[in-house]
Formats: structure tokens, sequence, C-alpha cells
């Protein structure tokens, strides 16, 4: 297929699944702000908001402060920040609609449809329900997008970029989540065991919603080496990066046998597997969480770089 | 205002004296029965079709809402096959003078040395593009496909309009609109034998096909070269690669090394034998025409001219169709197919020469006066149908530069039915049929695009203008 | 007169390209008023170097690289020897109708204050070919020549408008002006040599050339208010500067370009010393 094809369906993908994870980042963090302010970070929680989204630079230049108001703000439906929900959203749309033919109608419906809603959204006054509603809604806009591909496309190479797209940006989301909260997860937080600390974990797993499944998997209260297990290593879990680095594998297998030609994206991603099947999270600790997370976003890019060379352009 | 030329037009459905023609007495019948309410949910089922599958043109110069859809009117237009099968001789006849008269130029000028055209109408034509001076084109064919404006005045006597050489467009709506009445009218296929017109995209394969390179494969990769989804024909152009079942492309999909062509694909470079370019020749290749234009392809030309690559149509084929040389047009079939015109060209006075200039500029209420290089009905002026302030401003223009315009008598183009705001009324309509040139002969489906004059009395079909479209049915018995 | 010429054109960069295509207009032809004697074009990175004409019998070379290419360039070498035919163009195989050069073109569109400027300024000239010279007078005194460098070019209207111009200006004012009063008209990029009878001679210059009945092409520099004498060396000849840049490029990637011209065209001394 035309590269510029295959290059848009795995933007389209990778931009649905970031503009979800922003909604999960904001409906993670208003629940944290709504705490009092004596178990809340004194209102650091939006700070680390406009960090785990990747554009605290941007942000920076833009506002200044991080309240509520400015965050939201930024991260929903600023047209001046690249990635805002509003803009993945835009491209995404944009994206699938230079390859309307490669994409279902099923597929095509969620974006528009989503692009028109959106609009309408943007017009409205949000008072916090408003909002938390409009969270919800961009969640399920992905639900729906990623459903119809789900059923709807055909299994070859356009549907394994589409695939690739979204693995990709979801280990990414990961991984940042993980890079900005490592120090509410290391062992000397660990003994203070004070509500703070509870509510810091317990967004972890919400921004990833995966609270309930920590209980399911690990039958145990909430413990900062289990919630690293459960993002980093365990593959029962969709959104840990060993789950998305095991459909990143298959989905280039995949490209691969069909192409009869294997590369660099196919043995990138097969050792960065590996790297994740290895490793025990113990190890991971004694070797540094940081130092661990901030190698994995670096390859995790390098492999993102390395596809679209081989495949892209 | 345009009340009398609507009496004196020749009506389809009516002629002149007002009997229904005999192609149309199923339809009047049916027509006669159907009661408006129903007629208007159908209307409406058919505009809630074209919205849900996109079709939709972009109004260049409009910002209220760039996309728009061209109004489709649900009464067909009918053609008998006796009308089908002189017009379909004429457009053969012309398409292939068209061709003889691009391979002429381009090459031994013969017409121009023997005076049927003049030099400098085709040599001081902006259209008239050096590069393919002396080149051999694949297969010899320039305009691999044309679009012919034709007009009828009486039962008798179907005038050309205009010929559209270059990229023309408006196919896919000639599918669309049987495609609809298919389904929203499935009772009037089963009383009419309507010529199909889907098998549009096989002969335009076969067509593309044919003119591959010689150095190609025996399965030549073909691709259609849009400007990108911001093109007012974006719609057509997806639709187009979609039934034909080849790559749609932007410039930045193909490249060229070493003088072949290649599309970017996720296995690597895959060689492109056949372009259907529907991007104009300025743009095309940044190396050797605009340099601005990021649409286009570097180093096109080059593979084009190498021999390895056939674009369709060629470059230059826009100084056959300009207007000017359009009122050579009979001359040209003659010339090259030593036979008379079986189409007529419209009267046409030529401004460029001092006595005619001065003829158009005493009836300028009388005349359509078109602009040498406008398209789509911009820059022209319908004289009866203007204000004093409009005939002065194109007396001025005419004055400055006479070169610049042609003039036509206002022809009374024939009316259809349409249903309008007040029923079902008599609408000014044109036709659009499609004339495919390739090695393997001339091919043209049954019919074309009609497309109709949706306010009263106006002459101007054009989509841009207010202009709609309607399914048109050349009936095979 | 022997004229060597030395002209490298340099890119930079900031990030690297990937592919490049340049369309290099940069050898002369032979013809009565000029003899290559040597000449060589070489870029100084790998890539395929090809030769052709253009529709106007310029030859054209087609280069291209693949990247990673962070910087390159392409030097020109050569030795000319030119003869003084006061302007007159012979011996070239012309390819295109001169019923061509009577178009005009985005950057020869004449106003109504180019026209006017050409009306008035030949009005008193007798002959075509007076008229012409007419013309070069009254544009070189009109218009001030400023270095090319200084700014990139404006095309005729505009320049006129502007009260200044680079060579390449100059010749599409005298072009348009021409073309109005129904001559056929091209434009010529080449270099000149340095010496007393011009004013205006860095390297390279542009200028134009006028079809009159009797003579064929003639050259006329506005620039240096006179007819190409033996310091000026043709290169290309098109219907305005468009068809006849020496180099137009298209590139994939190659964000930041900068670009270097170091051009130079000097008497190379008399043919005894050569002998």
């Amino acid at each position: 297929m035309l590269s510029r094809t295959a290059d848009s369906l795995y933007w389209v993908s990778r931009y649905v699944e970031r503009a979800e994870y922003l909604a999960r980042i904001l409906d993670a963090t208003m629940r944290l702000s709504n705490l009092p302010s004596s178990y809340g970070g004194a209102g650091s929680e939006w700070q680390s908001a406009v960090a785990t989204a990747g554009c605290d630079e941007a942000f920076a230049k833009a506002y200044g402060e991080a309240n509520e108001r400015n965050v939201c703000d930024f991260l929903t439906f600023n047209p001046d920040n690249p990635s805002s929900i509003r803009n993945c959203l835009a491209l995404a749309r944009s994206n699938a609609r230079g390859v309307r033919t490669a994409l279902t109608s099923e597929m095509w419906d969620a974006l528009n449809g989503a692009w028109l809603e959106l609009q309408r959204f943007e017009k409205k006054r949000m008072d916090r329900e408003e909002f938390a509603r409009f969270l919800d809604w961009v969640k399920n806009v992905s639900l729906v997008f990623d459903g119809s591909a789900y059923r709807t496309m055909l299994r070859d190479d356009g549907y394994w970029f589409s695939r690739l797209g979204v693995y990709v940006e979801r280990a990414d989301n990961t991984a940042r989540i993980l890079d900005v909260k490592y120090h509410v997860l290391l062992p000397a937080n660990e003994q203070v065991g004070g509500s703070l600390d509870y509510f810091q974990w317990t967004t972890v797993l919400r921004e990833v919603s995966a609270l309930t499944a920590y209980h399911w998997v690990y039958r145990e209260a909430v413990k900062p080496l289990l919630i690293a297990d459960l993002l980093i290593l365990n593959r029962r879990m969709p959104r840990s990066l060993a789950a998305c680095y095991e459909n990143i594998s298959r989905f280039l297998d995949l490209l691969g046998d069909s192409y009869g030609r294997q590369g660099p994206a196919q043995r990138q991603a097969r050792k960065t597997l590996a790297n994740l099947s290895n490793t025990s999270i113990d190890d991971v600790f004694q070797h540094g969480l940081h130092e661990f997370i901030e190698d994995f976003i670096t390859e995790n890019n390098r492999l993102g770089g390395t596809i679209i060379e081989q495949y892209l352009q | 205002m345009g009340k009398e030329d609507c009496m004196v037009a020749f009506d389809e459905m009516t002629g002149t004296g007002g009997d229904v023609r005999q192609a149309y007495t199923a339809l009047d019948r049916w027509l006669k029965e159907a009661p408006p309410e129903m007629l208007a949910l159908r209307r409406s089922q058919a505009e809630l079709f074209f919205r849900r599958i996109g079709i939709t043109f972009a109004v260049y110069g409009d910002e209220e809402s760039t996309e728009r859809l061209i109004p489709f009117d649900i009464i067909p237009r009918v053609l008998t096959k006796p009308e089908w099968t002189k017009l379909e001789a004429g457009l053969r006849q012309r398409v292939t003078a068209l061709n003889m008269f691009l391979a002429d130029v381009y090459g031994p000028k013969e017409c121009i040395k023997a005076g049927i055209i003049p030099a400098d109408l085709v040599y001081r034509n902006a259209c008239y593009q050096l590069e393919m001076v002396d080149f051999q084109v694949p297969h010899g064919i320039y305009c691999h496909i044309a679009g012919i404006d034709i007009v009828r005045v009486d039962a008798d006597t179907f005038y050309v309009l205009e010929d559209n050489a270059r990229t023309p467009s408006g196919v896919s709506y000639m599918m669309e609109n049987r495609e609809v009445m298919l389904r929203l009218f499935p009772e009037l296929f089963a009383t009419h034998r309507v010529a199909p017109v889907d098998n549009y995209p096989d002969q335009l394969l076969a067509t593309l096909r044919s003119v591959a390179p010689r150095s190609s494969s025996a399965d030549p990769n073909i691709c259609l070269l849009t400007p990108g989804q911001y093109n007012s024909a974006f719609y057509e152009h997806s639709f187009l690669a979609d039934k034909l079942g080849v790559e749609l492309v932007e410039g930045s999909d193909l490249l060229v090394k070493d003088d072949v062509v290649y599309m970017r694909t996720t296995q690597g470079p895959k060689r492109v034998d056949v372009i259907y370019r529907r991007i104009d020749d300025d743009f095309i290749d940044p190396l050797v025409f605009r340099s601005d234009s990021v649409l286009g392809v570097p180093g096109l030309i080059g593979a084009y001219k190498a021999g390895n690559v056939t674009l369709a149509n060629a470059v230059g084929t826009g100084v056959a169709d300009d207007k000017a040389v359009y009122s050579y047009m009979p001359e040209i079939v003659r010339f090259f197919t030593g036979e008379e015109p079986i189409l007529k060209n419209v009267p046409t006075f030529r401004c460029r020469e001092p006595e005619a200039n001065a003829y158009v500029l005493d009836n300028l209420d009388k005349l359509v006066v078109k602009e040498v290089n406008g398209s789509g009905g911009y820059g022209m002026l319908v004289g009866p149908h203007a204000n004093k302030a409009q005939i002065e401003t194109f007396r001025r223009k005419l004055k400055a530069s006479p070169e610049g315009f042609i003039a036509q008598p206002t022809l009374a183009l024939s009316t259809c039915p349409t249903f309008v705001a007040s029923g079902v009324a008599p609408r000014h309509v044109d036709l659009r049929p499609y004339v495919l040139s390739g090695a393997n002969g001339i091919s043209c489906v049954p019919g074309g695009l009609t497309r109709v004059a949706l306010k009263e009395g106006s002459l101007v079909v054009n989509s841009s203008q207010g202009g709609g479209t309607k399914d048109t049915w050349v009936l095979d018995a | 007169m022997r004229i060597r010429i030395s002209h490298a054109i340099s890119y930079v960069y900031a990030e690297p390209a990937r592919h490049i295509t340049q369309i290099l207009r940069l050898t002369p032809r032979d013809h009565d008023g000029q003899h290559v004697m040597s000449w060589r074009i070489e870029p100084t990175i790998d890539g395929r170097l090809r030769a052709t004409q253009d529709p106007f019998g310029n030859i054209v070379h087609t280069f291209s690289a693949d990247g990673p290419i962070a910087e390159m360039a392409i030097q020109v070498e050569g030795l000319i020897e030119t003869t003084d035919l006061a302007g007159i163009v012979r011996g070239i195989t012309e390819r295109v109708p001169v019923e061509v050069f009577r178009r005009d073109t985005l950057l020869t569109m004449p106003d109504a204050a180019l026209a006017g400027f050409a009306e008035e300024a030949t009005q008193s000239a007798e002959t075509p070919l007076a008229k012409m010279h007419a013309l070069m007078d009254a544009l070189h005194e009109k218009i001030a020549c400023i270095e090319t460098g200084q700014r990139t070019g404006l095309g005729a209207a505009a320049a006129f408008a502007a009260g200044e111009g680079i060579p390449q200006d100059i010749a599409h004012i005298f072009m348009a002006c021409a073309r109005h009063l129904e001559r056929p008209a091209r434009y010529v990029s080449g270099y000149v040599a340095q010496s007393d009878a011009l004013t205006h001679a860095n390297g390279a210059h542009a200028w134009a050339e006028i079809h009159l009945d009797g003579y064929g092409w003639i050259g006329f520099d506005a620039a240096n208010g006179l007819c190409p004498i033996d310091t000026h060396v043709r290169v290309a000849a098109g219907l305005d500067f468009a068809d006849a840049a020496p180099i137009r490029g298209a590139r994939k990637g190659g964000d930041g370009e900068a670009l270097a011209v170091r051009v130079s065209a000097r008497d190379a001394g008399g043919r005894a010393a050569n002998q």
C-alpha cells in the first residue's frame, strides 16, 4: 500500500489514542484535586498533569501557572497546543479524510461524528459536571473508533499499521505516567503509607483504568512495587509496557511475513519485548525505576522513528 | 426576463409543438400520475444519498461554505437511440480531429502551414507547451479523456459549445446520478430500456492500460494523481480511483529516479507506468513548470519525455480546447478527417478580428461574450440577461484586449422538464458526454452528464453558478 | 576575448536532505560570437548527472542524488572565446517558432505604466532597430541597476514601479516593453567579464534578446546600456527567467537551506599568450 496511506492510518490511531489518554489524565487529576488540600499535593497535581501529557514546555510558554482552569483549557480545546484533545481529534479526522477509501465507513463515521460533536462541546460553557461528561465522551470516541477498526477492518497491512499506531502511542503514554510519577512509587515513600500516598498511587492506576484490575490481579492492598509491576511487566494488563510490546512485535511480524522481509523495526521491537520478558520488577527497582523508564521512552521513540523510516516515507 | 427564449426553446419532452415526443411518453404518463409529495420525498431521499456518500464540490471564492452539494434533479433527460447514434458519431469524429490537431501542432504543424489556423493563436497560447514540441507521446494519443459540451436547439440540431481536453470532471456525477435513480425509481427502469453507464470505469481502465509505455510490463501499474483533499473535485478523484482499483496518489507519493516514476509504498518504491493525472499542466512538475507548485512531482516531465511513463491526458492538450481555437474546429475537423463535421460549432465571432469585434461591440445586448481563457461560466457575459453596468464593463474589456474574447449568438438551449419549487417546469439543459481515446480505439458510454440551469430562464448550467444535474438516459429501443 | 569562468553554487542544509533533484542550465553552446574551449560541471557529491536539451535548445543537466545530504555544491569551470558581433546572435539552431516569444509571461506581464513607458520611449525612433535602441537607452536612464544578490527578482511591472532592479528585473522590463511593442523577446542568462565598457559586470548576468526582421536575434543589455559585446557569454535563453534560470531544484527533507554563490568571469589574457 502507499506509504502515505499507511502513515495516515498509523497517525489516525495514535491521535485517537492520545486524545483518550489526555482525557484519562484530566479525569484522574480532577479527582485528586477534589480531595481536601491536606491530602493533596497543594496544587502540584495540575503541574504533574501537564508533565504527564508531555507538554510542560509549551504550557509554560502559553500560561505559566498550572491551575485547574489553565491546564484543562490547554489540554482540551486549546487550538495552539498541538496535542490538545481538540487538535488530536482534528488531526485524526484530516488524516482520515485524505485516505478515506482505506478506512471503513464505520471508522470514518466515528471520526467525522466526533469532530462535529466536538464543535458542539467547544461552544458550551463547561461546569465541572459538563466537563466530566466531555471527558467521558472523549474516552467513548476512542472506544467506538477502536471497536469499529477491530470489527470492520480487513486484516491486512492497513489494519496492522493502524494497530501499531495504537500500541506505540499507548506504550509512550503509560511510560510517561511512570516517568512523572515514579517518585511516588519509590520504596522511600512506601513507609509513609499515609492517605496522601494512597491517593497518589490510586491516581496512577486510574490514569490507566487499572484500579479494579489491580485488585483482581494481586488481591492485595495497593503497593507501589505491584503498581509498577502491573504497568510495566504484566502482560495481562492491556496498557502495560509488556502488553503493548507484545502487540507491537506481533503486528510488525505480520507485516514482515506478509512483505517477505524483516527489518530494523522488527528487530528493535523484539529486543524490547525480550527485555520486558526477562526482567523482574525487583530488577527494575534495583536498576533504578527512573532510569528504566527513561530508557524505555527513548527506545520506544526510536522504534516509532524506525517504523516511519522503514514503511511510512 | 428570459421568458421569450423559454417560449421559442425546443423542449426535450414536448418539442416545439406541445405534443409529447415519443421517447418521453412513458415518463410523461408517470409524471402526471406521480403525486407531488412523492416527488418531493424522492428528491429529499436523493439529497440524503448524495450527502451520505460525501459527493461535494468546492466553490472557489466562496468562503461561507467550501463544500456544497450540486443540486440533483430527479426527472431524467432522455435521448433516443437514433439521436445518440448521430451524436456519438459526431463525438468520435470531433475527438479524432482534436487528437490529430494536437499531434500536428506539436509535430509537423501542417494545419498552420496550410493556413487552417493562425500561427499566433497556437504559438502565443500559454497552453501550447514547448516541452511537447517534437516529442512523440506514447501511442500517439494526447487527449485520452475528453468531455465535449453539447447543446441542442431543435429536434435535429446539436451544437458543440465547448471542448474540454485537459482534465474534464463530472463523470462521477454521471455515475452517481444513475445509481441514485436506480435506487429511487426502480419502476421507471422497468418501463424504459436505459443503456447502462456503469461500465465507464472498465472502459477508462482499458483505455489507460492500452496507452502504457512499451517498456512497461504486461500488467502496467496505473495511478490517479490528485491535487489532494482540498481540491474541488477530490470526491471524484477518490471515487474513480476506487472504481478503477488503482491507487489515488498525491504528488508527494511519487518520486522520480533515473527518469523512472515510482510510488512510495510500504514495501518500497513501486514503478508507475500510467498516470491519470487530475493536476493541471502548470502544477505537474516544479522543475519544469511553476516552481512554486507543491502538488507536482519533480522530474516527472523528464520521465515522461524519456518514454518511461504515460500521462493521461498528455501535457499541452489545453491548446486544443482554447475558446479561440474552438472557432476553428469545423475547419480543423475537415482538414484532418476529410469529412464534413457531424456536430456543428456555435457561430463564433473572434473579437481579435477588428470587423468581428466592431459587430460584437454594437450587439453586446444580444450576444454571449466569453473570455478565451475563462472557465466554469466565469468571465462571461450573457447579453440578453445582463444589466447596463455589466454590458459596459464588458465593452471596456473588449476594447482593451479584444484578442481575449469571443462572442456567440444567444442560443435557445433546449429545455427539459425539471422539478422545481413551483412544480414541474422547463429548464435549460446541456450535455457533457465523456469520450475515451486509447490505443484500443475510441469509446463513449451512452449519454453523459446533463447539466441544468435551475433558475428560470437562465442559460448558465455551471455548478458554480447555480446549475444542477440530471440523469441522462439513452433508450436502447 | 578569452574569458575564464568559475561559478560555484553551494548549499548547506540544517536538516540533511533525503533526496535532491536539480535542473542545471549552466552550460553555454557555441554560436558565431562565442566558442566554448573547455567546460566542466562538477557536483561535489555523488549522484547522477545527465545532459539533455530543453525546447529552447539550452543544454540542461539533470542532477539527482540521494541523501542524507548535509551540504553540497555545483562547481562550474570553463574557458570561452568570444567575438564582438554588436549583439547579433547567429549560428544557433532555433527550435521554437519566433512567434512563441511574443507571449506575455508571469514575469514579463506589462502594466499600464510599463506600456506607456514603452510607447513614449520609442515614438520618435523610425526603424524597429532604432526603437529598440531608444528603449534600451531610456530604460538604462530610468531604472537603476542594483547588484544581483541584493534581493530576488520582482517581475517586470513591480521592478519598474520600484524604480530599480537587479539585471534579471531589467531584462524582464525590457522584454515586457518589447513584447508590448509586438516584438518577440527572450531572456538570456549568462556571464559578463569585467571591462571598462561595462558598469555592471559581476560575473553572472542577464539581458534580453529581441527578434527583428532582417537581423534575427539581437541582444540588449539595458543594465549596461549597450548591446552585448565580447565581454558577454551567453548560456541559456527562454521566455523569462524561469526558463533560463541557472538552477532549479527540488528536494525531500533538507529544511533550513542556506545558499551561497561565488562567481567570477575574467579576461584570461590574449590569444597570443596562449598560442
